[in-house]
C-alpha cells in the first residue's frame, strides 16, 4: 500500500467500522456511572459527566437485582449446552466425513436446511413439549432445547474440519492396529481440536443470544438466563434502569469480546476449513 | 509357503471393475512390484491386501489364512503410504511406538523394538522431532521405521518414492532395496515408474485396466513381453512397435544397428529409415527415424554406441538391421506375443 | 492376530457403516425429536383451534386459521416487512462484510485490538444490545441525535431540518431502517468472519496477476474477489437470511412492532398472537407462513452455490 490516498482511506474506513461496532458499548460504559439527573437532561453531553460519576447504579445491579443469578444461570446453561453439542456434533461430523460415503461428505449444505425451521416457528409447540416433560420454567428446559440451534451449525463446521484431515492418517492408524473408532479417538479427534475450539465459542454465543425460548419458557426470575432476566428485572413497565442495564450489558460483553477477539484468527481458520470442503465437495 | 496369495480377486465399483480377476502368489522374502499407470487397479489391489477395501469376489490369503472380511487392525500387514501418513501431533518416537501400543505389545518390549527399528534406518537423532519438521527423506525413513517395528508378515509400499526429489530418489531406492533384503520381509511394491519396478523387484506384475498383463522377473518382462501393452510400457525409450500387416514387429532400440555394422552371416530384419533427429546422450546416440514406404507411420528409435562407425545425419536414408533373436512379433488384434 | 479364529471376522465395510450410523444417530434422533416433533405439532396446531386456555389439539378446523390471516391487514404488513427487512439487512450486511474483510485481509498494527473491538457486537447478548440501541435511538435522549446537532446536521439551521431529533423508532420508514441498522450491527462480526475466511482462501497469485495487469482497487474487488467469494457469500446469505427472517428479539425490544404495526414482522406477531393474545392456533399459523418463504430463499441460495461450484 504505497499510495497515500489509499492508505488514508484504509485507515478512515477501518476507523469508521470500528466506531460503528464499538459505539454502543462505548456509550454503555460511560453511562454506567452517570447520575440519572445527568442522563435525563436532553441537552447534556452524553459522553461527559455533569455532575460527576457515581457507582450507585453498578451497586444497584449487584445488590438489588438477581443479576448474579442470571449470570450463573447463563454460565450453567452455556456449559451444559456446549457439552451436549459437542457430544452430539463431533461423532456425527466424523461419521459424515468418513463413514458415510460420498453422500455424507456432501451433506454439508443439507445441515443448514434444519435452520429453515427457526425457533420462532417452533417455540409454541416446543413450549408444550417442554411442559409435557416437566421442564418448563426451569433452566433444564433450555438446556435440553438449545442444542437444536447449535448442533446443525457445529456439525457443519466440524464436517469441514474432519474433511480437511487426510484420510491416510485414519487408514495408517487402522493398519497400525486401531479399530476405526480407535483411529477416531487417537488421531482424528486430537487433530480436530482447533475446530472443536471454534465450536465451543460458537455454541456458547449462539445459546447466549436466544431470546424467544427463554422468554416463552421461563417465568420465575430465579431460572432466567441473562438475555431474559436483565430486561425483565431492569425494565419495570415503562421505567428503564438504563445505567444498570448498561452495566449488565458491558459486564457480559467485555470478557466475551476479549475471548472472541483473542480467538479471532482461530475462528477464521476454522471457517476456512469448513468452507473449503463445502465448496470442494 | 507363499506369504501372500491373491485368488481371482475382483473389485467392482458400480459398473466399473477396478480389479478384474487377479491372481498372484508371492515367494517368501521377495520384493514383488505391481506396475501400472493410474487406473490400472494396482492401488485398489493393494488396498484390498491391506484391508482398506474388501474384494467383491475372490480370496486373499496371508500365510494361508483367508483375510477377506478381516479389518486391517487384525491383519499383520504394514503399509507405507505415498504421503507417509505420519501423525502430525505426535513426535517421531510416538509415531514409531504407536503400532506397538495399538497392538498391545507388552511395554517391556517397546524399547528393544524401537532401538532396532531406528538403528536400521539411522534416525536416532530425529526421535523427538515432529513430522512437520522433517525433510522428505527423513519422513520416509520414519514411515519405514514405523512399519518395521511391528515385525509384520507383509510389507506394502504405495509409491513411496514419488514424493521425493529426483536426486534423493535414487539413493532412497537403493536404501529401500537394501533394507528389504536385510529384513527379508515379503514386500508388495506399487509404482507407475517402470524404471523403479525393474530396478527393485524380484518379480513384477504389469497391470492394465484391472487385469494382469504379465508376471515375471524384470529380465523376462524386458526381453519377452507377453503382449503389446507390456512391450510398450517397459523400457525407456520403449520398444519399437512397427506395423507389419496382421502382425506387429517389436524390436528394442538397442538391438538396432547400422546395416553396415551387421555381423557376417547374421539373419534378421532390415529397416529403411529417413533420419529425423540424432540425439547425443553422452554414452550413446539416440537416432529417430521414420519408414518412408510401408504402413507404419510412427517414429522408430535406435540406440547406437558412441564408438563405432560414423553417425547418420539428418535427412539421410539409412539402413538398419536387427538380428533375428531380438525381433518379436505380436498379433495386431489381440496384442499377444506370437511364438 | 491374523486368523483369529475365535472371533468371526465381521465384514469390514459393514463395521464401518454400522459405526457410522452409531455415531450419527444421537444427533439425528435429537434433531428428529426436538425439531421434527414440535414441527409436526406446529402444523397440527395451525389446523386446530387451540388457545392458551385450552391448548389441546382437539378440533381440526382445516385452513380456517390461514384464511383468517388473509383478512387481517397486519398480516400483509408483517409479511411485507419480514421480507423487506431481511432483504435490506442482507444487502447492507454483505456489502459491509465484504469491505471489512478486505480491510482485515491486510496486516497492520493494532490488528488484534481492532479485531476485538469489531467483534464486540457479537459478544453482546442480543436483547441487551438491542436495549442499548433503544436509548441510542431515543426520541428525546439519543446520543446520535446529540452528536448530529453538534456538528450541524440537526437542530436550527441543520441540514436535516430544524428539529433536534429524528424519531427513529416513531416513524414508519425510520423504524424499519432502525431495525435494519441494529440487525446489521449485530451480525457484522459473524458475517465478516465468514467472508474473511473465504477471502483468505483466494490464492494470492490472482491478486498478483491483477496488480501486474494494473487493476485498481474496485476492479480487483468486483472482478476477482467477489466472484471467488460467491460460494462463501452464499453460505453467508443463507445463514443470515434464515437468522434475520426468523428473529423476533430485535423487533420485540426495539419497536414492539410499532409505530402501530408499521414495523411488525411475522415471528413477533406470531408471538404476540400466541402468547399474549392466547390464540395458539392463530400464532402457529402465522409462524408457519415463514416456512415457504424460507424454503424459497434456501433453494435460491443453494442454486447459486451449486452454480458457482461448477464454475
Amino acid at each position: 500500500m504505497q499510495n497515500p490516498v489509499r492508505k488514508i482511506s484504509f485507515y478512515v474506513a477501518l476507523f469508521l467500522f470500528t466506531l460503528f461496532a464499538v459505539f454502543p458499548a462505548l456509550w454503555g460504559v460511560i453511562t454506567v456511572f452517570k447520575k440519572s439527573s445527568d442522563l435525563y437532561t436532553p441537552t447534556a453531553n452524553p459522553f461527559l459527566y455533569h455532575p460527576g460519576p457515581t457507582l450507585s447504579h453498578l451497586t444497584f445491579l449487584f445488590t438489588s437485582t438477581s443479576f448474579m443469578t442470571f449470570a450463573l444461570n447463563s454460565v450453567i446453561i452455556g456449559a451444559c449446552v456446549v457439552a451436549i453439542t459437542l457430544v452430539l456434533s463431533v461423532p456425527a461430523a466424523y461419521a459424515l466425513a468418513r463413514l458415510s460415503g460420498s453422500w455424507g461428505e456432501r451433506s454439508g449444505m443439507a445441515l443448514f436446511l434444519v435452520y429453515l425451521i427457526p425457533p420462532t416457528l417452533l417455540f409454541l409447540p416446543m413450549y408444550q413439549v417442554v411442559t409435557f416433560v416437566g421442564l418448563a420454567d426451569s433452566i433444564w428446559g433450555l438446556v435440553v432445547v438449545y442444542p437444536t440451534i447449535t448442533v446443525p451449525f457445529c456439525t457443519w463446521l466440524l464436517l469441514g474440519f474432519f474433511k480437511s484431515i487426510p484420510g491416510d492418517l485414519d487408514e495408517a492408524a487402522m493398519i497400525d492396529g486401531c479399530s476405526r473408532f480407535g483411529a477416531f479417538m487417537k488421531i482424528a479427534l486430537p487433530l480436530a481440536l482447533p475446530g472443536i475450539g471454534a465450536c465451543i465459542v460458537f455454541a456458547f454465543s449462539l445459546q447466549l443470544s436466544d431470546y424467544i425460548y427463554a422468554a416463552t419458557f421461563i417465568t420465575s426470575t430465579g431460572s432466567m438466563p441473562i438475555s431474559v432476566g436483565v430486561p425483565t428485572e431492569l425494565i419495570r413497565g415503562d421505567v428503564f434502569f438504563w445505567q444498570s442495564l448498561m452495566a449488565a450489558d458491558v459486564i457480559v460483553a467485555i470478557p466475551l469480546a476479549l475471548g472472541y477477539g483473542l480467538l479471532f484468527d482461530k475462528l477464521v481458520s476454522g471457517f476456512q476449513s469448513a468452507e473449503t470442503s463445502a465448496t470442494h465437495a | 509357503m507363499a506369504v501372500l496369495r491373491v485368488e481371482n480377486v475382483r473389485k467392482q465399483f458400480g459398473k466399473l471393475a477396478a480389479v478384474d480377476g487377479v491372481n498372484i502368489e508371492t515367494k517368501e522374502g521377495e520384493l514383488f512390484a505391481l506396475l501400472g499407470s493410474s487406473g490400472s487397479g494396482k492401488t485398489t489391489l493393494m488396498r484390498m491386501i491391506a484391508g482398506l477395501e474388501q474384494p467383491t469376489s475372490g480370496d486373499i490369503l496371508i500365510n494361508g489364512q483367508s483375510v477377506v472380511g478381516v479389518s486391517p487392525q487384525h491383519r499383520n500387514v504394514a503399509m507405507v503410504f505415498q504421503s507417509y501418513a505420519l501423525y502430525p501431533h505426535m513426535s517421531v518416537r510416538e509415531n514409531i511406538l504407536f503400532p506397538l501400543k495399538s497392538r498391545n505389545v507388552p511395554k517391556e518390549k517397546w524399547d528393544e523394538k524401537l532401538q532396532w527399528a531406528i538403528s536400521i534406518l539411522g534416525i536416532e537423532a530425529l526421535l523427538e522431532r515432529r513430522p512437520t519438521k522433517l525433510s522428505g527423506g527423513e519422513k520416509q525413513r520414519v514411515a519405514l521405521a514405523r512399519a518395521l517395528v511391528r515385525d509384520p508378515e507383509l510389507f506394502l509400499f504405495d509409491e513411496p518414492l514419488s514424493a521425493l526429489d529426483a536426486q534423493v530418489r535414487n539413493i532412497a531406492r537403493a536404501e529401500l532395496r537394501d533394507l528389504q533384503k536385510r529384513t527379508g520381509i515379503t514386500t508388495v511394491y506399487v509404482t507407475h515408474d517402470q524404471v523403479e519396478a525393474l530396478g527393485l523387484a524380484d518379480r513384477l506384475a504389469v497391470m492394465s485396466k484391472g487385469r494382469i498383463s504379465q508376471i515375471g522377473t524384470p529380465k523376462e518382462m524386458y526381453e519377452t513381453p507377453a503382449n503389446l501393452f507390456v512391450a510398450s510400457f517397459i523400457g525407456n525409450p520403449p520398444m519399437n512397435l512397427i506395423a507389419r500387416g496382421e502382425r506387429v514387429l517389436g524390436v528394442r532400440p538397442e538391438h538396432l544397428m547400422l546395416q553396415r555394422d551387421k555381423p557376417q552371416g547374421s539373419e534378421g530384419v532390415t529397416l529403411s529409415l529417413r533420419i529425423l533427429l540424432v540425439e547425443f546422450m553422452g554414452s550413446e546416440y539416440l537416432v529417430y527415424g521414420r519408414e518412408e514406404q510401408g504402413e507404419h507411420q510412427g517414429q522408430i528409435v535406435a540406440r547406437l554406441p558412441q564408438t563405432g562407425s560414423a553417425v547418420p545425419a539428418h535427412g539421410e536414408m539409412m539402413e538398419f538391421f536387427a538380428p533375428k533373436e531380438f525381433v518379436q512379433y505380436f498379433d495386431k488384434n489381440s496384442g499377444d506375443r506370437l511364438p | 492376530m491374523t486368523g483369529d479364529s475365535a472371533s468371526k471376522p465381521v465384514h469390514f465395510v459393514d463395521q464401518d457403516r454400522r459405526l457410522g450410523w452409531a455415531m450419527l444417530s444421537p444427533a439425528l434422533l435429537y434433531i428428529a425429536g426436538f425439531i421434527g416433533v414440535p414441527f409436526v405439532l406446529a402444523i397440527l396446531l395451525s389446523f386446530s383451534n387451540a388457545t392458551v386456555g385450552d391448548p389441546r389439539i382437539t378440533h381440526l378446523v382445516g385452513l380456517a386459521n390461514y384464511v383468517d390471516l388473509m383478512d387481517q391487514p397486519v398480516f400483509m404488513t408483517a409479511l411485507k416487512n419480514s421480507i423487506l427487512i431481511t432483504f435490506l439487512t442482507l444487502v447492507v450486511l454483505l456489502v459491509l462484510a465484504t469491505i471489512l474483510s478486505e480491510l482485515l485481509a491486510i496486516e497492520f498494527r493494532f490488528k488484534k485490538l481492532v479485531q476485538t473491538l469489531i467483534i464486540l457486537p457479537w459478544a453482546m447478548p442480543v436483547s441487551l444490545a438491542t436495549i442499548a440501541w433503544l436509548w441510542l435511538l431515543d426520541s428525546q435522549f439519543s446520543p446520535v441525535d446529540w452528536m448530529m446537532t453538534q456538528i450541524g446536521i440537526l437542530g436550527p439551521g441543520g441540514v436535516l431540518g430544524p428539529a433536534r431529533h429524528l424519531y427513529y423508532l416513531g416513524r414508519d420508514v425510520l423504524a424499519i431502517a432502525s431495525i435494519v441498522t441494529v440487525n446489521v450491527w449485530r451480525l457484522l462480526p459473524l458475517a465478516t468472519v465468514i467472508v474473511l475466511a473465504g477471502r483468505l482462501s483466494i490464492p494470492q497469485d490472482r491478486f498478483d496477476q491483477a496488480k501486474i495487469d494494473g487493476a485498481g482497487f474496485f476492479r480487483v474487488l468486483f472482478r476477482i474477489t467477489v466472484p471467488a467469494l460467491m460460494p462463501v457469500l452464499t453460505v453467508a446469505i443463507l445463514f443470515t437470511a434464515l437468522v434475520v427472517f426468523g428473529d423476533m428479539a430485535t423487533v420485540a425490544l426495539l419497536t414492539r412492532g410499532g409505530p402501530g404495526h408499521a414495523s411488525q414482522v411475522l415471528p413477533y406477531w406470531a408471538f404476540l398472537k400466541g402468547i399474549q393474545g392466547g390464540d395458539l392456533a392463530g400464532g402457529a399459523a402465522v409462524a408457519l407462513f415463514m416456512l415457504p418463504i424460507l424454503l424459497v430463499v434456501a433453494i435460491l441460495a443453494l442454486r447459486i452455490a451449486y452454480r458457482s461450484q461448477e464454475a
